[in-house]
């Protein structure tokens, strides 16, 4: 199969240009309003609430729509209505926000129109808490609303890289005709650091020719819907977004790699719980465990051809979550038991720090891994064991 | 569509329609409430320039029949994706169309919040006291008493509820500028709800605030009547409970001359 995925640049590493001091929340908001966001509509809750009051000011000083709604399911409908116009469109929530949109978010797919949607994740289930989380990979990455669709999902483990996808959502998004979903954790939302922006877009309305944005005696009418009573139909607009998400799947797969050159253990992780998983495999390295990271960037579609190639070059994988162990069973996927995997995972508003992930390597480099173990089995008796 | 010169022609399709036959059952106002909101956009001149709302419910496919650009939302959302549209293009004409179900039961919260917004929208509200799609169950709308494939002993206010008078609610909401409740049970009154209509898209063309028009109408089918039956349910039975009226007309609305 034709595969395409990017290396992406490292924004730890790397020397940038002069920086301001950006925190994630509002460097989100920012990203957005210069890829040429025209309409915000969102409801406040923790952690993300920053990035509906920095756009409430914000959009309103350029002239652009922003609407503080009634919920988030009035907050998505407004997004499927002004996205149905074709115009640059966004809604950013939490974890039980998020929840409550997936009606929308299942509508919009339907419906074939771009959107792009910001979760950043707090722990749960249920009301749970307003610490970072990444309990939400199923939901975003497999779905969550009803019926078969899938988005495009971004996940950044910085401000800077959280601004960088930012702008790419909108362009996935519109070229697509997808939704495009970028799943952070709080601690990402919340954090400051460093970060360069982009130039202000200028807004330009592109000349869709799926948008209902009113005759206006130069065409016929259109219409956008997702309701295809005869199933023939329904099951065409089925094939037609697994068409799409073949595509997307052959070309937009990003992901960043540290050490992978001479790794025998390879860490997978993404977000906030990859950034510390990086700590560990840099203290690892200086105590000569030859251990690699792979951060997915796209945790959908999921750099599943990466680990392939991966496989018949190292010894085992750890898999490390702030969840418990979902995009696990991806790699799993990916890896088909041929080399070992195990799994280390924070859940409920816990952020592992280094030094448990580093323990965890040097466990898997010391002791003989088994191919046939269940990692999340074993993950977890070692949890109640310690708890 | 058959076209044929006349020289005096009184009755024609509106402009604002398709060529398209309707899905609704004989006898039900559906029919009517289309044709006057067609009517009323061709004599205003906006066609081109408005974009439609469906609901979900008997009205679903009210999309192939206007001859505008249409979305079809989700049940009850109506109003938040009109205000989605509404927001990012003010100078086009938005109106939903929504059932009793759909507008007063599951979209309770986002009619309501539209409205205190003061969204410069339209709102055909068609209450039939009953969810017509489905087959006829009990809606917030249900007279007491009244027998729905969901309250098989008649509504019983003590377990299930007391109805819900849209227009008298929403009028309290300083957000809206024109709301009023009229009926289709009879010629008179389908020429009132017709004027109401086009008094409710004057107020968006003049941005005047939220505008919608609640409409008593027929549901021969699931309500067991020949349609000639029904008219006189409603005039007999629906308006004593929703009383016609205009509920909140703001001082710019009231010197609309139409």
């Amino acid at each position: 199969m034709h595969f395409v995925a990017f290396v992406c640049k490292d924004f730890f590493t790397e020397k940038q240009m002069p920086r301001e001091l950006w925190k994630g929340n509002e460097a989100i908001a920012e990203a957005a309003v210069r890829a040429g966001l025209e309409a915000y509509f969102g409801y406040p809750i923790t952690p993300q609430t920053e990035i509906l009051e920095y756009l409430s000011r914000r959009m309103p000083e350029l002239g652009r729509a922003f609407v503080q709604a009634e919920s988030e399911l009035g907050a998505i409908n407004m997004v499927y209505g002004a996205a149905c116009t074709g115009v640059r469109v966004m809604s950013t929530s939490s974890s039980p926000g998020v929840s409550l949109m997936m009606e929308g978010i299942s509508y919009i797919a339907g419906t074939e129109i771009p959107a792009v949607l910001v979760n950043v994740m707090r722990g749960g289930p249920g009301l749970g808490n307003i610490a970072p989380s990444q309990g939400d990979y199923n939901q975003a990455v497999h779905g969550g609303g009803h019926g078969d669709y899938q988005p495009i999902v971004l996940a950044p483990a910085s401000v800077q890289e959280a601004i960088d996808l930012m702008v790419l959502s909108f362009d996935l998004a519109e070229k697509y005709r997808t939704i495009c979903m970028v799943i952070l954790d709080g601690c990402v939302g919340q954090i400051m650091e460093p970060a360069q922006m982009p130039e202000m877009r200028p807004i330009q309305r592109a000349n869709w020719d799926w948008a209902t944005d009113g005759k206006m005696g130069k065409r016929q009418r259109r219409i956008l819907t997702s309701i295809y009573l005869d199933p023939v139909q329904e099951e065409k607009l089925n094939l037609r977004l697994l068409l799409r998400w073949k595509t997307i799947q052959q070309n937009e797969v990003r992901y960043k790699e540290y050490f992978l050159d001479d790794a025998e253990f390879v860490i997978v992780g993404f977000g906030t719980a990859g950034r510390v998983a990086l700590s560990a495999v840099r203290t690892a390295r200086q105590q000569g465990i030859k251990v690699g990271l792979l951060r997915p960037i796209t945790v959908s579609p999921f750099p599943h051809q990466v680990i392939e190639q991966l496989v018949g070059h190292i010894r085992g994988f750890l898999v490390t979550e702030m969840n418990a162990g979902q995009m696990l069973e991806d790699v799993r996927l990916s890896v088909k038991g041929r080399v070992p995997i195990e799994f280390y995972g924070r859940m409920g508003g816990m952020v592992p720090l280094p030094d448990e992930i580093l323990s965890e390597i040097q466990r898997m480099a010391a002791g003989p891994l088994s191919i046939e173990a269940n990692p999340r089995e074993e993950w977890f008796e070692r949890m109640m064991a310690r708890n | 569509m058959v076209t044929a010169a006349v020289n005096n022609l009184v009755f024609k399709r509106p402009v604002g329609f398709t060529d398209t036959p309707t899905t609704y059952c004989p006898g039900c106002t559906h029919g009517v409430a289309h044709r006057l909101v067609a009517e009323v956009l061709e004599e205003m001149g906006i066609i081109e320039k408005t974009i439609g709302v469906a609901p979900v419910g008997c009205a679903v496919f009210a999309y192939n029949y206007f001859d505008t650009d249409f979305v079809e939302a989700a049940h009850g959302r109506a109003p938040a994706m009109a205000t989605g549209i509404k927001r990012v293009l003010p100078d086009r004409i938005v109106f939903t169309y929504q059932g009793d179900g759909d507008l007063a039961s599951i979209g309770m919260g986002e009619i309501v919040h539209a409205a205190a917004r003061g969204e410069n929208l339209t709102v055909i509200f068609i209450n039939n006291a009953n969810f017509g799609m489905t087959g006829g169950q009990m809606a917030p709308t249900t007279l007491p008493g009244m027998k729905t494939t969901s309250s098989p002993n008649g509504r019983d206010v003590e377990t299930q509820g007391y109805p819900i008078r849209m227009a008298e609610m929403l009028a309290t909401l300083d957000g809206v500028g024109y709301v009023v409740r009229r009926s289709l049970h009879d010629p008179k009154n389908i020429r009132l709800a017709k004027k109401a209509i086009r008094l409710a898209f004057e107020t968006q063309v003049r941005g005047l605030g939220f505008s919608m028009v609640e409409l008593l109408s027929t549901c021969p089918t699931n309500w067991g009547m020949t349609p000639v039956e029904s008219l006189k349910f409603v005039e007999e039975h629906m308006v004593p409970a929703f009383p016609l009226g205009d509920y909140k007309v703001t001082a710019g609305v009231a010197q609309i001359k139409v």
